[in-house]
């Protein structure tokens, strides 16, 4: 018992990490249908951030922390400006494409810049065990934990009570209605990326403080989990890519734990194609047909 | 058929044996050396890959990351299938052997497209994307589970039949077939989902029949190209077929241009020359494919050679219409 | 639009007649030997053909200065395989057609060697790969050799020395399905230790798995006494952060992969142990030349895989010397001759073409090398 526990833990972690990214890109689909392939990148370019901030300063872990998630708005703003606006109104696949482009583009900057070999992030939590009777927390793994849940209640206040909030959620709803409700749709745009982009640098250095490297490639698995994540809670719609994300970490831990280390990942991606075959709007989606 | 498609094919004809035989002859006299040979025989291999993705991406405008993933179930599949025919039937010539190799690891892999594209290619939107990459990576944690595939280690010992003249003819074949189907009716129909899903519908076309067909065709083309890389390198392993192989090909595609053949070729002859004729570039490689990606798509989104096709006759032809056309303009 | 059609067209036969124009046997008389290396130079793996290239480049220049073979110089012309095996085909076509060499010393990786082998075997080019461990790679080909040790003995004797050394009865493995080298090194770890003890868990994990809490909780369960990770420095440093994280505590055992690791990871590796082709601390007068030597000249400390591809290249020169001629044939014999004293060790094949030589067991302490064991195979 006390070891499912443990392993229940275990998923959690992990869980709150996918579910942080998948909420990047919950949001930019629902705002702009375009599965931004890239998002698994700027979490990357985040994690390089907090490490290069890290090892060149003494800066503690929250202003580390803070300074990485600016950094990384900006690179999703300049990314969305850049490569993703001049293609709003052209074919999907230009846009898909360009959104591939942009992340082995990243991918590879880095690759030239930091070199391939994984580099060690710098000790910005205190890594040592807490005793909760017999249950065992790592520090780190509560940190994530707890920083998830804080950056997810502080996302749902702002959208629900903010004015930019509710922009971006009419701007999802209907773009050409919100324009004539005098909402600035590119402005809303810019926002919608900069908090996907922000909130996966945080899922970036989470990452990269608890598996203590930072390496080029490191964004394409969690960011392919985390896609799986939120088609699994419901593309498009925020709880879902936290549900989405919770349940993914969960089943990826259990089936590594008691069905087989080695397909855990061939299980998650199992469960993608089952659910986009029974349920593709996901578990919180609602059916919609596509409008002409 | 009428008159000038006929002349077109032959002169398409004598043109491919013209290269055949210059090709040949350059061999017999030593002018290309095995290292160009083998250079040759990768560039045949990648026309093959990348006009059947061209087939799913460009003509039928699905977007496909995982056609590695299926050049593996190609690859292993016609290995093992050629080492089976090797234990079993001694003697046997090595063109049959290749052939029914081949045409095993074809139908696999047009299976394997099936179960992909059923749940993806149903719904509208990008899945098919998703999916697709996530197939490419998990087809290598299944090789390496399985067996028979030699795991991690490698699968080793398979027979060495892919020479020049096999690839050649097999490319030709390949190319001609996808020519024809992509002009027939059935080419028609997968062009008409790529321009409009919703109308192709509303006319009648069923859209998801095909969608599925024209992926698995693409799949199954791929799968050929696999056996034939298979029965060249005689030695596979799971990582040869990693997400930046189906990168390669599909940039290939872009820079060659979606729903052109033609382009397809000719970009598969310079991508695979140009990282040999420049091996310091090496470094910079992937960022300058990954830039050309974007650049392409937001300047020139059809590709350098557009959809149109290339061939002698009808750049003739486009010639003087075009001439024509300007012509008319400046009396107007 | 046409006239860009064609000059693309036209680019692109100017480009394949210079690319053809570059060939044509030339049948000239040898003045310079010139030996070919194959290895990952850029990309991922950079570090480790990088490695290869320059430990056979520092023993050129030794021979070299010391007036070459027969009076005749070494040239080293080292290709990039990007550890893509079709990358490597290319390579060697090239460096055998275009350069002309003489013998191979690669490639460096398992499978890029692979893929070649069989084009070497029917050039009958002389190859001794400094590093390709994989089983396969000397097998039905008498012009292979290799420098290193192979996966499953390496395995084995890394389960010899947990049993018998530390006198382990309880063991688990924790590998990488996706690596050749890292699944050969547990297949036989699991083998030879299940002979004299138990193997608790036999765990498997795939190249992108960053997340070994899992996994780990579930072996800690068993309370196994050592655990294996035969895997390279990045992967087995982040699975020594998270049993130091967990709480565990289970001695941690690897092989070769783990060259280096002191450096980033000296912390999560204190007290564990590898095995490695030799030991920078070895006082032997040997490796302490090699070592100094090699340090200045790159700049840095050199890892087994350069002492390896120094090695190599003595041994292939001297059996040039030997052979008295640059044709294949007598160079293969002269290899097979070898017996040799290197840096990583006094080298003889056997039949296969593999080395017969001892395996040094290297334990972390204090954040450097400890030599603790020279286990003898078999």
């Amino acid at each position: 018992m006390i070891l499912f526990l443990q392993q229940i833990i275990n998923g959690l972690s992990v869980g709150s990490v996918y579910a942080l990214i998948a909420l990047g890109y919950t949001m930019v689909y629902g705002i702009i249908k375009l599965i931004n392939f890239a998002h698994g990148e700027v979490m990357m370019a985040g994690a390089y951030f907090a490490f290069v901030v890290a090892i060149s300063s003494r800066f503690p872990f929250p202003i580390v922390l803070f300074i990485s998630m600016v950094m990384a708005a900006i690179v999703g703003i300049v990314i969305e400006k850049l490569a993703y606006k001049p293609l709003r109104n052209a074919p999907r696949i230009s846009a898909l494409i360009t959104a591939i482009g942009v992340s082995l583009f990243l991918q590879n900057l880095t690759l030239v810049i930091f070199k391939a070999d994984p580099k060690i992030m710098p000790v910005l939590i205190e890594k040592k065990p807490i005793n909760i009777g017999s249950l065992q927390i790592g520090t780190v793994t509560l940190t994530t934990l707890i920083l998830a849940i804080v950056f997810m209640v502080i996302l749902d206040v702002f959208i629900k009570k903010t004015k930019p909030g509710k922009a971006m959620r009419a701007v999802s709803e209907d773009k050409d209605a919100s324009v004539l409700m005098g909402i600035n749709v590119n402005k809303t745009i810019s926002i919608t990326f900069a908090i996907g982009s922000a909130l996966g640098a945080l899922g970036g250095v989470l990452y990269g403080i608890t598996y203590t490297q930072v390496y080029p490639t490191m964004g394409i698995m969690p960011g392919l989990k985390a896609f799986v994540a939120a088609v699994l809670g419901g593309i498009g719609l925020i709880p879902g890519a936290v549900l989405g994300g919770f349940v993914i970490g969960m089943i990826e831990t259990i089936s590594k734990a008691y069905i087989s280390s080695q397909w855990s990942d061939a299980i998650v991606f199992g469960l993608l194609i089952v659910v986009l075959l029974f349920k593709p709007t996901g578990i919180l989606g609602k059916n919609e047909k596509e409008k002409v | 058929m009428d008159r000038k498609i006929l002349k077109n094919y032959a002169i398409n004809i004598l043109v491919i044996i013209a290269i055949y035989i210059l090709l040949k002859v350059l061999m017999g006299t030593g002018v290309i050396s095995r290292y160009h040979q083998g250079i040759i025989i990768f560039i045949m291999i990648n026309i093959i890959l990348a006009t059947s993705l061209n087939l799913a991406t460009g003509f039928l405008g699905q977007l496909t990351l995982g056609h590695a993933g299926f050049m593996a179930v190609g690859a292993y599949v016609s290995a093992m299938t050629a080492v089976a025919l090797k234990a079993n039937f001694k003697g046997m010539p090595d063109l049959v052997m290749l052939i029914i190799s081949l045409a095993v690891a074809a139908v696999a892999s047009a299976l394997v497209g099936i179960v992909i594209g059923v749940p993806a290619l149903r719904l509208r939107g990008d899945y098919l994307a998703i999916i697709t990459l996530g197939f490419g990576e998990v087809i290598r944690v299944v090789i390496n589970n399985i067996k028979a595939t030699g795991g991690a280690q490698g699968f080793t010992g398979i027979p060495k039949i892919s020479t020049f003249d096999n690839v050649f003819w097999i490319t030709v074949l390949v190319v001609l077939f996808l020519y024809r189907l992509t002009h027939s009716r059935q080419g028609r129909a997968i062009l008409s989902i790529r321009e409009d899903e919703i109308a192709a519908e509303a006319v009648g076309v069923k859209t998801t029949h095909f969608k599925v067909m024209g992926f698995a065709i693409a799949a199954s083309i791929a799968g050929i190209g696999g056996g034939l890389y298979a029965h060249y390198i005689a030695f596979l392993d799971p990582n040869t077929f990693n997400f930046m192989r189906s990168v390669e090909i599909l940039v290939i595609v872009v820079l060659g241009g979606m729903g052109s053949l033609t382009g397809s070729i000719l970009a598969a002859i310079v991508l695979t020359i140009m990282p040999e004729a420049l091996r310091s570039f090496a470094n910079y490689r992937l960022l300058l494919y990954s830039f050309m990606l974007i650049i392409m798509m937001i300047f020139r989104p059809k590709g350098i050679f557009g959809t149109g096709e290339f061939s002698w006759q009808g750049f003739y032809d486009r010639y003087q219409m075009r001439k024509n056309a300007l012509l008319k303009r400046e009396q107007e | 639009m046409n006239s860009k059609r064609l000059a693309l067209v036209m680019a692109l036969v100017l480009m394949l007649s210079t690319l053809l124009s570059g060939c044509g046997a030339k049948a000239e008389e040898v003045t310079v030997i010139k030996l070919g290396v194959i290895g990952p130079l850029t990309g991922d793996y950079s570090m480790y053909g990088t490695s290869v290239e320059e430990g056979a480049k520092l023993a050129a220049k030794e021979i070299n200065a010391a007036g070459g073979i027969n009076g005749k110089q070494i040239e080293i012309i080292a290709y990039d395989s990007k550890g893509d095996k079709t990358e490597a085909v290319n390579a060697y076509n090239r460096l055998r057609d275009q350069d002309g060499i003489i013998g191979l010393i690669g490639g460096t990786f398992s499978g890029t060697t692979l893929s070649i082998k069989e084009i070497a075997k029917t050039d009958n080019m002389p190859v001794l790969t400094p590093t390709a461990t994989n089983g396969e790679v000397t097998l039905d080909a008498a012009n292979i050799f290799r420098a290193c040790y192979t996966d499953p003995y390496q395995g084995a004797t890394a389960a010899v020395f947990a049993a018998q050394e530390l006198g382990a009865k309880k063991a688990a493995v924790l590998y990488n399905i996706e690596d050749p080298y890292s699944e050969g090194l547990a297949v036989a770890f699991n083998e030879k230790f299940s002979a004299t003890g138990t193997v608790t868990n036999y765990e498997g994990y795939t190249k992108n798995d960053a997340d070994f809490k899992a996994v780990l909780t579930k072996i800690a369960a068993e309370d196994p006494d050592v655990i294996f990770l035969p895997d390279y420095v990045a992967k087995v440093g982040v699975i020594l952060s998270q049993i130091k994280e967990l709480g565990l505590d289970i001695v941690a055992i690897g092989g070769d992969g783990w060259d280096g690791i002191e450096a980033d990871y000296a912390e999560v590796a204190e007290g564990h142990y590898f095995a490695n082709h030799y030991s920078k601390t070895d006082e032997y007068e040997v490796v302490q030349n090699f070592v100094k030597a090699y340090e200045t000249e790159w700049s840095k400390s050199p890892s087994a895989l350069a002492a390896l591809a120094y090695d190599s290249t003595y041994i292939m020169a001297k059996a040039i010397e030997k052979a008295g001629s640059t044709e294949a044939a007598a160079i293969i014999s002269e290899l097979a001759k070898t017996d040799a004293d290197g840096v990583t060790g006094h080298v003889t094949f056997d039949a296969n073409g593999d080395p017969v030589k001892d395996i040094s067991i290297i334990q972390i302490v204090n954040g450097g090398h400890k030599l603790a064991a020279k286990v003898s195979g078999n």
